[in-house]
């Protein structure tokens, strides 16, 4: 059975889920891991902007943060390594009427997963992308990421990691078609709620880096950053996100940018010592690739009938 | 059914093959009788060329019969280069000295008399000759000049037509043989179409809506038809960044209530086989095409192999159960794609269609198909999900599960490809992983309930029973044919899906001395001095076939990059009865 078209619009008016229908079973990260905190902000956010569960469909690949959707009670797609982008790319083609969400690892998007994360973002299809950079790989006991810093032990690189570190922010800032990057930190919940919030509400490609603790492996990866507040900058603007006045006594490292300035949300996304916490570049006016492709008209029976006879009429012999 | 066609494309390898090479050589073989014709046949009667160079590679895979005609473009012999002009003379000198009647036509000369563009004109004017040689009508050559070229202005059709005509009249004049074939009306409609376009009409009528892809050889044909058309029926295709994510979004697509397809060729195809395990995983429907070629590696891009039977059978890490399919005639091309979109959905399986560079390229006319409605996917089912149901309720029987699919109100849960138990959860419980191996499995018995026995081509008892799968049908019944004429006892039996194999085979197979496969892909040679019973490598399906049967299945079979020729079956065939004819099996 499909609904009718009047039913599906009563069923869009207003409906309204509490906190725990969008929770499902106890999360098994690590205690202190900042995944929790993700899982936070994203439950909550269902719930403020009324996300119907059963429309809404969240996508991984492996990983601890990749479990994600397995603790929402929503539709989810627990994939393979590296390959949650073009699942959900095929998931959003099919139905554009789903919300569609990918919890991605740095292993999962920058390593395994590289070459589809570059496609994605010059697809541009509407779908929200939270990349759990906790820049080591947690689920198969800590070997070196992409994202590793220089010099970071492991138990591939005993001897510390031989090569920089890739920069998640500047290579999506550099693709073509790109069309919304932000960055949070797990530990800063409001504003990270803020993050995931505009980028849900970003049509396009909504790409938010997300630096995540992994006190499993980690512990003090993030120190310098934790005890020293002033190494948070803020992004505030107000075509993007102004943060309130507690998080700003807490964070007094502010700047306006612009998130139109593709220019500068490159220059500040290259600064390897600040944290930039914010939303670095948007631009709303990127086509979608599923608006570009997918045509309007109903796909009835008669529909498919007629085109397929009008193919078959170019190859036919009729008898003379 | 009108006269019998089929053709073969000759494609060179490379995108710009050095001009006059053995390798470069490209063009069409045509098979044509009163009477239906299933393949392309063994040696051709009549060879036209444009130059010399290209009639060597014929000659070295045996093509040209014995005494044929050869119609040469003469230009070359007065070729400004001596090194070309004497090449040409050698060559021709050579093909007289071996027995074939060549015969030098200057084709360029005669096309630049009623045409600006005489190199690009050739072929038409070869056109004229051949429907003069032939008896064909000339007015259907016209028509169907107008029909190809109606787009374009009309100065384009009638410098065509006026090449035809001047092609049939240079051979009213100067050609002194006719062959005479005779034309049989068709009584009924027909289509006339590559097996790729088939295949790309399959998806159409399938009712399917996106294909993913990413291109290859020999595979890409299909999808550029379909990017042309799917569009008309609403559909998309894909170009993705690689085959992994090309098959990962059609999975993502068939995951959301619309059955996908992913269409590729060899290595492609090496690259899907984890995304094929997780939709066999997840049990999500999915259609996966691959249009065989020449491997390992890169093997042979344009050429034909049947190389991926056991990769399509076994491929994917783990217990990975999968229906695979064959298409045998271009008909089938069209076909077994809605058949494999049913049985994805019905059974929540990935389906395999396995065609080849041969079927690909080659052209025979089929009936019209009869459009169904049946043929269509069901609207996605966006019911709620009755209260207590499972995301894997398998049924104990016979393994199928109702699938959920987003969107349903009730029916949220997280697929996952880790081992899960009917709730979707993940499971790390020894009876819980078994449970869903079980079951995954279970569906393969329930599909093979509904399958029919093959068809015996040919007596139901006898001495030898030749089986085969995929394009080399025509080839196997043709060589069956001509030795059941000659009075050996020998049938043959065909199959269409090669997993699960259909009830009845064994019983077949008992009926006949022996058995054996007729099959494109390599086994080892007997006659190796370091092959013998225990090391022996079989074909793809001798191996399957002695594995699930324990029946000794013998084989035959060569990996040479052509279509298998009836005749090189019949000598093989023939070779075999030779040796151990009327031996029985104990
Ligand atoms: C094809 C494949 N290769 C390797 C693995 C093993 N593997 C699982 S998760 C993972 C890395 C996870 O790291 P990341 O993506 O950063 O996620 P995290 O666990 O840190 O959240 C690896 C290498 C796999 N599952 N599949
Ligand atoms: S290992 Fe690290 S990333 Fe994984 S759950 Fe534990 S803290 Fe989180
Ligand atoms: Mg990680």
């Amino acid at each position: 059975m499909t609904l009718s078209a009047t039913e599906c619009l009563l069923q869009l008016a207003e409906e309204r889920h509490a906190l725990e229908e969008y929770q499902s079973g106890v999360p098994r990260w690590c205690t202190g891991c900042g995944d929790h905190a993700i899982l936070a902000a994203v439950q909550r956010l269902c719930r403020d902007e009324g996300l119907r569960p059963e429309k809404t469909v969240f996508v991984s690949g492996i990983g601890c943060s990749s479990r994600f959707p397995h603790y929402m009670r929503t539709y989810g797609f627990h994939g393979i390594h590296g390959r949650a982008l073009p699942i959900a790319e095929g998931v959003r083609m099919a139905r554009p009427d789903l919300t569609v969400f990918v919890n991605t690892g740095d292993g999962d998007c920058c390593s395994i997963g590289a070459a589809h994360w570059i496609h994605a973002v010059r697809y541009n299809m509407d779908i929200t992308v939270f990349l759990h950079d906790n820049q080591i790989y947690g689920l198969t006991k800590m070997q070196a990421s992409p994202t590793s810093p220089r010099g970071l032990k492991s138990n591939t690189t005993p001897r510390g990691a031989y090569l920089e570190a890739l920069q998640p922010l500047t290579v999506t800032l550099g693709v073509q078609n790109v069309s919304f990057v932000a960055q949070a930190a797990d530990w800063i919940p409001e504003s990270l709620y803020e993050i995931v919030k505009a980028a849900y509400r970003h049509r396009g490609f909504s790409f938010v880096r997300i630096v995540q603790r992994c006190p499993e492996w980690l512990p003090k990866q993030w120190d310098p950053w934790l005890h020293d507040p002033k190494r948070i900058l803020l992004l505030a603007h107000a075509q993007g996100l102004r943060p309130g006045p507690e998080l700003a006594r807490a964070y007094p490292n502010q700047i306006e940018h612009d998130p139109s300035n593709l220019d500068r949300a490159r220059e500040i996304a290259s600064d390897a010592d600040l944290i930039p916490v914010g939303i670095l570049y948007c631009n709303p006016d990127v086509p979608c690739y599923e608006d570009l492709q997918l045509g309007t008209r109903l796909r009835t029976v008669d529909y498919v009938r007629a085109g397929l006879e009008a193919e078959l009429d170019k190859f036919t012999v009729w008898p003379q | 059914m009108g006269n019998g066609v089929w053709t073969v494309e000759i494609i060179p390898a490379e995108i710009r093959p050095p001009a006059r090479s053995v390798a470069g050589a490209s063009g069409n073989r045509i098979r044509i009788g009163a009477r239906r014709v299933d393949n392309g046949g063994d040696e051709a009667d009549l060879v036209v060329g444009f130059n010399e160079q290209v009639l060597l590679g014929r000659l070295r895979s045996n093509e040209l019969k014995p005494g044929c005609t050869i119609l040469l473009e003469g230009l070359w012999r007065r070729h400004p280069d001596p090194k070309i002009a004497e090449a040409y003379r050698e060559t021709v000198v050579r093909l007289a000295a071996a027995g074939y009647r060549v015969i030098e036509i200057p084709m360029e000369r005669e096309c630049r008399a009623v045409a600006a563009e005489a190199r690009r004109g050739k072929n038409m004017f070869v056109l004229g000759m051949l429907c003069n040689l032939y008896s064909l009508e000339l007015a259907l050559a016209r028509d169907q000049i107008a029909f190809i070229f109606g787009k374009k202005d009309a100065a384009v059709v009638a410098q065509n037509v006026r090449l035809l005509e001047a092609g049939h009249a240079w051979a009213e004049a100067h050609l002194d043989f006719k062959y005479r074939i005779p034309a049989v009306r068709a009584t009924a409609p027909q289509v006339v179409v590559n097996g790729n376009t088939a295949l790309a009409l399959g998806i159409l009528a399938s009712g399917m809506e996106i294909c993913a892809m990413y291109p290859i050889t020999p595979a890409t044909s299909a999808s550029h038809y379909l990017s042309d058309v799917f569009a008309k029926v609403g559909g998309v295709v894909h170009q993705a960044e690689d085959e992994i994510a090309a098959c990962a979004f059609a999975i993502g697509a068939s995951y959301a209530g619309k059955c996908a397809v992913t269409i590729t060729s060899g290595p492609g195809y090496s690259l899907k086989q984890e995304a094929i395990g997780l939709a066999v995983m997840g049990e999500i429907p999915l259609v996966v095409v691959n249009v065989q070629r020449g491997g390992p590696s890169t093997g042979q891009p344009t050429k034909v192999e049947q190389g991926d039977l056991l990769t399509a059978v076994f491929g994917s890490h783990g217990d990975a159960p999968k229906v695979v399919m064959a298409p045998c005639t271009i008909e089938d091309c069209f076909y077994s794609v809605i058949t494999a979109r049913k049985i994805a959905e019905t059974f929540n399986m990935v389906v395999v269609v396995l065609s080849d560079a041969s079927l690909a390229t080659s052209q025979q006319p089929f009936p019209r198909p009869q459009f169904s409605e049946a043929w269509l996917a069901p609207p996605v089912d966006q019911s709620a999900v009755p209260e207590g149901m499972k995301p894997y309720d398998w049924d104990l029987a016979s393994g199928l599960a109702r699938r959920f699919v987003p969107g349903q109100p009730r029916g949220m849960h997280t697929l996952t490809g880790l081992a899960h138990d009917r709730e979707g959860r993940v499971a790390y419980d020894p009876d819980l992983n078994e449970e869903g191996i079980h079951y995954r499995s279970l569906k393969l018995a329930a599909l093979q309930r509904t399958l029919k026995p093959p068809p015996v081509f040919g007596d139901p008892e006898g001495d030898l029973l030749v089986v085969g799968w995929g394009s080399t049908k025509g080839a196997i019944e043709e060589a069956v044919g001509a030795l059941r004429a000659e009075g050996h006892r020998v049938s043959s039996m065909h199959l269409r899906f090669l997993q699960p194999l259909p009830g009845g085979i064994k019983e077949i197979m008992q009926r006949f001395g022996r058995v054996m496969t007729v099959e494109g892909n390599w086994s080892d040679r007997a006659e190796d001095a370091l092959v013998d019973e225990s090391n022996r490598r079989y074909a793809a399906l001798a191996l399957l076939l002695r594995a699930r049967y324990l029946v000794d299945v013998d084989c035959w079979s060569e990996v040479r990059g052509q279509p298998i020729k009836p005749g090189a079956v019949r000598r093989a065939l023939a070779a075999r009865l030779a040796g151990r004819a009327g031996e029985r099996r104990k």
